[in-house]
Order: C-alpha cells, then sequence, then structure tokens
C-alpha cells in the first residue's frame, strides 16, 4: 500500500503523544521544588516548563530522524 | 436530546446548502474580476477562480448564527469572532503576498477573542493519565494553537481538493470525539464545519474549480483549533490533524525557518512527462507530505490526494481511539 511508513509515521507520532502526556501528568506534575521562599512557585513552573521543552526539542529530534530514515529509504527503492 | 439533534440536522443543512449555493455566484464574480490563479498541476493550461473563502465564512457565519440564537453561548461567540477575524488575515493575504511572519503573528492575534471571553478551561487532559492544570501556559498554547491549526491545513491546501476533503474527515472526526467525551453542546457548534468542508469539496475536488485561498484555509484551521480549545479536546484534536501537522513539520524541518511555500526555490515535486506528480531528487527541496508519497515513486493528483485522505481517515480512527480512550484512567 501507498504511504505505508508514513502511516507507521503518523502511529509513532501518536504513541509519542499519549507516552508524553503520561509523563507529564504522572512525573513531571508532581514534581514540588523547595528552597527558594517566595519564589518557589515561579523556580517550579520554569523547571517544569524547561523538562517539557526539553521533551519537546526530542520528540522533534527523534521524528525528524525518522522522517529521514523513511525518505532515503524509499527514494532509495 | 431530540431538540439537539434536530438543531443538529438544521444547522448541518444551512452550512451545507450556504456554500453549496454561494460557490457557484462566487467562482462566477471571481472569473469576471480576473480573480483567477493557475492550476499548475494541469497539462493544459487552467486557470482557476480563488479564494473561495467569502463562501466558507459565509456557511460558518449563517449556521453558528442560527444555533447562537437557539442556543446562546460564549463558546459560539468565541468560535465565530476567531474564525471570522482568521478569514480577514487569510483575505488580506490573499489579496497582497505578506512575509512569512505575517500570517502566524496575526493568527496568534486571533485567538484573543478566545482568551477574553473565557471560554476554556486551563487544564490539558491526556488519555490514559488524566490532566494537567498549567494556567498561564494554557494561555500560551492558545495563542500558539490557532496559528498551528490554521497554517497545517494551510500547508496542506497543495493539491485540488485535498484541504476541503482533509477537513471534511477530520472535523467529522473531532465531532465524533466531542460526543464521545459527552462534550454535546460544542459537538453541535463544530458540525457547520464539517458540512461547509464537505460543500466546498464539491467545487474544489479534481479538477477545481475554486481553490479556497488562505482566506479559506485559516477559516477552516482557525474554527478547527477554537473548537478544539473550547471543547476542551486539545490533544485529540491535535491526533486528528495529524497528516497535516505533519507535512508542516516536515516542511519546518526542512527548512529550518518560518517561510512561505512560495518562496520556496527548489520544487519538492516535480512533473513526468505524462504530467504525473514525482518526487523531486532536488537535495535541497523541502521534504513535504506530497514528496514523502511520491518517493515510491510518480502518481497522477488524484491518486496522492487519496492517499491523503486514507491517512486522514487513519488519524480520525486514532482521533476516536483517543477519545474513548480519555474515559480510562491507569
Amino acid at each position: 500500500m501507498r504511504g505505508k511508513p508514513i502511516f507507521f509515521y503518523i502511529f509513532v507520532m501518536w504513541a509519542l503523544i499519549i507516552g508524553g502526556g503520561g509523563l507529564l501528568v504522572s512525573i513531571i506534575a508532581p514534581l514540588s521544588i523547595h528552597g527558594f521562599g517566595k519564589f518557589d512557585h515561579i523556580v517550579d513552573s520554569i523547571v517544569k516548563s524547561v523538562i517539557a521543552m526539553i521533551l519537546v526539542v526530542l520528540w522533534v529530534l527523534l521524528m525528524s530522524k525518522i522522517k529521514n530514515w523513511i525518505f532515503q529509504k524509499q527514494m532509495s527503492h | 436530546m431530540l431538540d439537539k439533534t434536530i438543531i443538529g440536522i438544521l444547522i448541518s443543512a444551512i452550512a451545507f446548502v450556504t456554500v453549496y449555493a454561494i460557490t457557484p455566484g462566487l467562482i462566477n464574480v471571481l472569473t469576471k474580476r480576473n480573480m483567477v490563479v493557475k492550476d499548475y498541476n494541469k497539462e493544459v493550461a487552467t486557470m482557476v477562480a480563488r479564494p473561495g473563502g467569502p463562501s466558507i465564512l459565509a456557511g460558518i457565519l449563517a449556521s453558528e448564527f442560527v444555533l447562537y440564537a437557539l442556543f446562546p453561548s460564549a463558546a459560539i461567540l468565541a468560535i465565530v469572532i476567531t474564525t471570522s477575524l482568521a478569514f480577514l488575515v487569510g483575505f488580506a493575504d490573499d489579496r497582497k503576498v505578506l512575509g512569512g511572519w505575517f500570517k502566524p503573528l496575526a493568527l496568534a492575534g486571533t485567538a484573543v477573542p478566545i482568551i477574553l471571553l473565557g471560554v476554556y478551561y486551563p487544564h490539558l487532559a491526556f488519555p490514559l493519565f488524566g490532566s494537567v492544570r498549567i494556567p498561564e501556559l494554557y494561555l500560551a498554547l492558545i495563542i500558539f494553537m490557532i496559528p498551528i491549526m490554521g497554517n497545517a491545513i494551510n500547508s496542506i491546501d497543495v493539491l485540488n481538493g485535498v484541504a476541503s476533503g482533509f477537513m471534511t474527515i477530520a472535523s467529522f472526526a473531532l465531532t465524533v470525539c466531542l460526543v464521545i467525551v459527552h462534550n454535546y453542546d460544542i459537538a453541535l457548534a463544530s458540525l457547520p464545519l464539517g458540512f461547509v468542508s464537505l460543500a466546498f469539496y464539491k467545487y474544489h475536488k479534481v479538477p477545481s474549480r475554486i481553490f479556497p485561498g488562505d482566506s479559506g484555509a485559516l477559516t477552516l484551521g482557525a474554527m478547527y483549533g477554537t473548537i478544539a480549545i473550547v471543547g476542551h479536546v486539545e490533544v485529540i484534536a491535535a491526533v486528528a490533524l495529524l497528516p497535516a501537522v505533519i507535512n508542516s513539520f516536515l516542511f519546518l524541518s526542512s527548512v529550518k525557518r518560518v517561510i512561505e511555500h512560495r518562496q520556496i526555490k527548489a520544487k519538492p515535486v516535480i512533473h513526468t512527462e505524462d504530467f504525473r506528480l514525482m518526487a523531486s531528487d532536488d537535495k535541497s527541496a523541502p521534504v513535504t507530505l506530497v514528496r514523502l508519497i511520491l518517493s515510491n515513486g510518480p502518481l497522477t493528483e488524484k491518486q496522492v490526494g487519496f492517499v491523503i485522505f486514507r491517512l486522514a481517515l487513519f488519524s480520525a480512527a486514532l482521533a476516536i481511539i483517543t477519545a474513548f480512550m480519555m474515559g480510562i484512567k491507569i
């Protein structure tokens, strides 16, 4: 079937969304940072945002690698 | 529930009939005013009317105003205002070619009514794991979501019938998902989007008599994004839109900057002698969804469109599975 690797690509992206949501809700969101006094809330938000952004960058890199692999594989055929 | 079913049928009919009836007239007016563009994927030089945004907006406004008259709600107002503003952004771009950053920034502005009307719930809900409360980040999400959805639909509008056909599948999937998560009011408000897209597809399919233009594509994308926010189905909506999101992602990860498709010099897709579409082997050309589909060999424009529709149906199925998974907690 034409576009079969793209179906796989969409499925991987979907799995990453579900898995990413799981990480966000069950591990990152419950994190609590203390020791910065009245800045606890801000530091807590910044740290969580930075972790989320790092995860997004990692996923973008992963998807980019898979895209290049699919494209090169298909073109070589 | 019966009332809502009757109203659903009524507004669906209004949305469909408005676009179905207005579009031929719009094609005539645009053609007479020489508002036509060349269809580059046709062997014989063909000029196609553009933009179809006005008839799409007319269908949306007619049906949403009737719904608002029967069930007044701030969510419907937000849908109407944001969608109309997105139409204006797209129409400005249709009339005068604007810079690559104009659309994302202007579309971000169209999201402001959603915030001002307070029709959002600052929790991001994920399947299986529950939701996370992100009051400040959610505002940023609203501002980002409308330009992303708008540009995703705009970027997939590259072949005859693809944007409207894809939107028909994605928006009906979104309506089904809203029903699954028991958000019936927003499911009602989302019905016109699918029927407007379906009616427009009649004139947009191969061979196109009209192109939606930026005004049409951004109107559809912005309405979809607004429904996702006010319906609290952000993740599900993103899943249903994955082929278009992937297309934008592939393009951006290839060119590594925000630019318009027309600014790309190396073409991702070329034509064979019998005018089928073929993936370019130019290494500097961006990898797009169409190029990826064609990397296995040439296809006709219609065949590429049907591959994209199959991808849309696959994403729609994943979105519906995701909606069912919302009710399960681990």
